[in-house]
């Protein structure tokens, strides 16, 4: 693979803010381009962004409202996919238990997973950083025992953790997504701290430190850019673990309240009818779960190829 | 090397420590059980009555004293709900947990290591990317799911293995083992396969990567050269040499397999202790969760200092001591 041309960009006639500007939307452009050479990835990357559009606009575009009691009618519950309810209307991937459209609670449940997923992991993001940068910068004795914590907790499974933090909290919304972020922000402390260690022993943190800014000036405007990109990566990968171990800890029954059907609850809720053949109910959500999860590992991996540079020839 | 185990099993212990306390203290403000294990109806002097009968209306450090001091006995609280000790409870289940875990490691063993091993020797076969696809699907697929799945192809559909429970089991060394009666083994198959799937393509991966490794290195060139048998080949010169990260690897992961065994046990119906915390969970059978707790910390404390010490005596390489990090 050639490089697409980097320095080519904007004129040199161009002011410095401006120039910077044009700078900027041409590496985008040529990372979209150079992202675009694994047609698997772009795959991936088409199917979320349609997954995030129907968690977006879910209430819009869903045949049916799946929690609104009015509509909903036992007559037509367990009814097989492509069947028609009692008042005419065709149920794509069939109805569950309490006779609600599965392919509506799938949208809303895919809403549900989606924002839990992310909104955990962009808080374990932001926590995680700062604490490996901080760790990083400070090093020493603050750094080693930061370390000793990370390691300490890598060395549990996530799912014990989250296990251990939800048998204590109890189950709910907000105590699955603290169980959820105590569970990540370990790895990114890890990764940022790895190239944050890299990072602050180069010249221009040094010349900073000569400058005599500020310790959060430093860490925040000229350390933490530089240690950033690993950070997007992981982000991808760990937002689908976030989905998966939700759902799954939804799924036992101890995670997201039935308040808050995600796609592990509708599993969960299908299971009951497994055994007796009506497998739609489980096996739709599943599938959907399983295209979220895949999508999101495909474009982590070709952004990992794209932004590690050890990966790169 | 003294030195370093005995910081090691104080390092352990401070954990357990630590985890004691937390755990305690945490449980103790998920709710008052006593609103659950009692009639709504019972009036005020009853909920004294069995408050005081379950300790519940002592200070909070004052319990944990006692309850660190219980444990220490080897008491760890009587089960609300069952009312036997919470201890003998969690010990009960332990052998049906470890008979899972254990079967799922030895299977994803078998399956894993060969399967790294084939398309790492032949890298560019179709073979090989069939089983490298296979991976990627065993780490994305959630265990859950795969359960389900597996439940309604072998069980409903084909209706040719059963999915619930253990089945027959039989009495040896003083614990109910399911893997020595036909039914049993019968029994074991599903869960400990979907319990193995996640480890089949972690082994997998870490079989090729070593083997790729291995296979360009000039000593196997020269194997070659001087026309040594394919076999001994592998077994000696390839195997031999990527064996300790897979060892290592092994023992880690088994301590994830216990962990992950809740999820299967749940699925399955298996009478394990993954089970019994989730049934305690809702329930808040709290001396339940606190022993099952304690009991898991415990134990991976002491997976970690075994995969320490193994490593250290696998690879003498590995430089013992806390000044390496």
């Amino acid at each position: 693979m050639s490089d697409l041309g980097l320095n080519s960009g904007a004129s040199p006639k161009l002011a410095g803010p401006l120039r910077a500007l044009g700078e900027r939307s041409q590496r985008l452009r040529n990372f979209l381009l150079e992202y675009s050479l694994s047609p698997i990835a772009v795959v991936g990357g088409g199917i979320l962004i349609l997954l995030l559009l129907i968690a977006i606009f879910a209430p819009w575009i869903a045949p049916q409202n799946p929690y609104d009691l009015a509509s909903l009618s036992i007559l037509d519950a367990r009814l097989p996919p492509g069947s028609e309810s009692y008042d005419g209307y065709t149920h794509w991937l069939g109805t569950d238990g309490v006779g609600r459209d599965l392919l509506s609670a799938i949208m809303y449940g895919l809403r549900i997973s989606l924002s839990v997923g992310v909104v955990s992991s962009m808080f374990a993001l932001v926590i995680g950083m700062f604490v490996g940068l901080f760790a990083a910068y400070a090093g020493g004795r603050t750094e080693n025992i930061i370390m000793r914590i990370v390691d300490l907790q890598m060395s549990f499974p996530a799912i014990l953790i989250a296990l251990i933090l939800l048998a204590i909290l109890g189950r709910g919304a907000e105590k699955t997504m603290i169980a959820l972020i105590a569970v990540q922000w370990a790895y990114y402390a890890r990764t940022v701290r790895a190239s944050a260690l890299v990072e602050r022993e180069r010249e221009y943190i040094e010349a900073a430190r000569g400058l005599r800014l500020g310790h959060f000036r430093i860490v925040s405007r000229h350390l933490l850019p530089n240690c950033f990109a690993p950070l997007l990566v992981v982000l991808t990968v760990q937002v689908a673990h976030a989905i998966t171990l939700e759902a799954t800890l939804s799924f036992l029954g101890i995670g997201l309240p039935e308040t808050q059907p995600s796609l592990g609850l509708l599993i969960a809720n299908g299971y009951q009818y497994l055994l007796s053949g009506s497998y739609w109910i489980s096996i739709f959500p599943g599938v959907a779960l399983l295209i979220t999860i895949l999508s999101i590992n495909l474009v982590g991996d070709r952004l990992r190829e794209l932004l590690n540079p050890g990966m790169r020839r | 090397m003294i030195a370093f185990i005995i910081q090691r099993v104080f390092q352990g212990a401070a954990v357990v420590l630590a985890m004691s306390l937390i755990v305690f203290v945490g449980v103790y403000a998920i709710g008052d059980p006593v609103e659950i294990l009692i009639n709504p109806d019972a009036d005020q002097q009853t909920r004294e009555a069995v408050r005081q009968s379950l300790g519940l209306d002592k200070p909070l450090w004052m319990q944990y004293l006692y309850f660190v001091k219980s444990a220490l006995h080897g008491d760890l609280g009587t089960s609300f709900v069952f009312n036997i000790p919470a201890i003998q409870l969690i010990l009960q289940r332990l052998p049906a947990t470890l008979e899972l875990a254990l079967t799922a490691t030895v299977l994803a063993i078998l399956l894993g290591i060969p399967l790294g091993l084939v398309s790492g020797l032949n890298d560019k076969r179709w073979y090989s990317r069939m089983i490298m696809a296979g991976s990627i699907l065993g780490f994305s697929l959630p265990t859950f799911w795969v359960g389900l799945i597996l439940i309604l192809v072998f069980g409903v559909w084909l209706g040719w293995l059963p999915v619930y429970g253990r089945g027959d089991t039989v009495r040896f060394l003083g614990v109910e083992w399911s893997i020595f009666t036909l039914d049993g083994l019968r029994h074991i198959i599903l869960p400990a396969f979907n319990l193995a799937l996640f480890k089949i393509a972690l082994f997998i991966r870490l079989t090729r990567a070593g083997v790729m490794e291995v296979v360009n290195q000039d000593y196997i060139r020269f194997a070659n050269a001087m026309g040594i048998r394919k076999a001994r080949l592998l077994w000696r010169h390839i195997l031999k040499n990527i064996m300790i990260p897979i060892v290592t690897v092994i023992g880690i992961e088994f301590g994830s397999v216990v962990a992950f065994a809740v999820v299967t046990e749940s699925i399955f119906n298996w009478p394990g202790m993954g089970k019994l915390i989730i049934e305690s969970i809702n329930h808040l059978d709290r001396p339940v969760i606190v022993a099952y707790l304690m009991v898991i910390v415990v134990m991976f404390v002491i997976i970690n200092l075994l995969v320490d010490l193994l490593y250290a005596g696998l690879d003498p390489r590995v430089r013992l001591g806390s000044s390496n990090r």
